[in-house]
């Protein structure tokens, strides 16, 4: 019984659904937020061919809202895409701290996954993956948090093309991401230096908030990332 | 201007900042210290959205009894730090900025 219920969780499908349910309340923010973008994009005169493009081929929401806006300014090309790689800066660091998590998989999955690693699919998916055994089939839940995030983004895009944001602006509903950050991060604060690199960055986030293209966000994650460091480096 | 060379640029460039240390690791030896400091990665990232979402509200600081984003984070971080459950920590949330949006 006992041998026959770890196989049972260790199926590929079972860490898939591990991790579409972990992205489940990401989800809710994620969905009204694709609206706004579409509904955005397509009034700054963008095709519904582009707008929706943009959502499957750059796949990142702050930098989709942004992009959008400088198309309204008739941007360049260059100064288009520069902006779209400062604001998705900080995917790098996603990409330094799950790498040792999927180090075994192969380049085809590393490629995938690569492709899926956004704000909403890292978050659970690193959570799951400092608290649990590595195993063959861990990168699954990675992909069942990115999948269903991309599923739900395309979606949402469409919908906003098509009806515009239909959702009442007095919802609540962005308090979703924040919220499950919160539920992600707090009970993984366990001793001294992740209270103070969580509170550090907070701190350096709030202070550098007027920095454009969200560089008060590299700037507070790196703040962070050094206090818990020398911290620990101390104990 | 040509938007959609934007976008593939632009997806290409996200994709490769993405794929960039997945694709090194393993490829050379990785120092102690760079080890230690990537475990504070979602630590540090994940605070630094956290809070201004939840201070800044229509781009200026309200720290006000007014922010039911504020209020229900705090309930919210208080029930996630007693209970270190993440689903008690999303109801709470949510039944707090519920309350909180309709009184």
């Amino acid at each position: 019984m006992g041998a026959q219920s770890k196989k049972a969780k260790d199926t590929p499908y079972a860490f898939f659904q591990a991790g579409a349910r972990a992205e489940l309340p990401l989800l809710i923010s994620a969905f009204p937020f694709g609206l706004i973008y579409g509904a955005l994009a397509l009034r700054v005169g963008l095709s519904p061919a582009a707008v929706q493009a943009m959502s499957s081929i750059v796949f990142a929401g702050s930098a989709q809202i942004v992009t959008s806006q400088l198309v309204l300014e008739a941007a360049p090309v260059f100064v288009i895409v520069l902006t779209i790689g400062v604001i998705n800066l900080r995917h790098m660091l996603y990409s330094a701290s799950i790498a040792p998590y999927l180090q075994k998989v192969s380049m085809k999955w590393k490629v995938l996954l690569s492709y899926l690693l956004t704000d909403e699919a890292y978050a659970p998916s690193i959570i799951h993956y400092e608290k649990q055994e590595l195993t063959p089939k861990s990168h699954m839940f990675l992909l069942g948090a990115g999948a269903s995030l991309w599923i739900t983004w395309q979606i949402s895009t469409a919908l906003g093309i098509l009806v515009g944001a239909a959702i009442p602006q007095s919802w609540p509903l962005d308090f979703a991401l924040p919220l499950t950050f919160i539920a992600l991060v707090v009970p993984v604060l366990k001793n001294r230096p992740g209270i103070m690199s969580a509170l550090s960055a907070g701190t350096v986030a709030l202070l550098a908030y007027g920095l454009p293209y969200e560089l008060g966000l590299i700037l507070a994650a790196f703040v962070g990332i050094i206090v818990g460091t020398i911290l620990e480096g101390h104990e | 201007m040509n938007i959609w060379l934007a976008i593939f640029l632009g997806g290409l460039l996200t994709f490769g900042m993405r794929f960039s240390f997945i694709y090194l690791f393993g490829r050379f030896q990785v120092p102690r210290t760079l080890k230690r400091a990537l475990h504070y990665v979602p630590t540090a990232v994940l605070s630094a959205i956290i809070v201004p979402s939840l201070v800044i509200r229509s781009n200026s600081l309200d720290v006000t009894f007014g922010n039911t984003y504020l209020l229900a984070g705090i309930v919210a971080i208080v029930v996630a730090w007693t209970t270190k459950n993440t689903l008690y920590t999303i109801l709470a949330g949510l039944l707090a900025i519920l309350i909180l949006t309709i009184i």
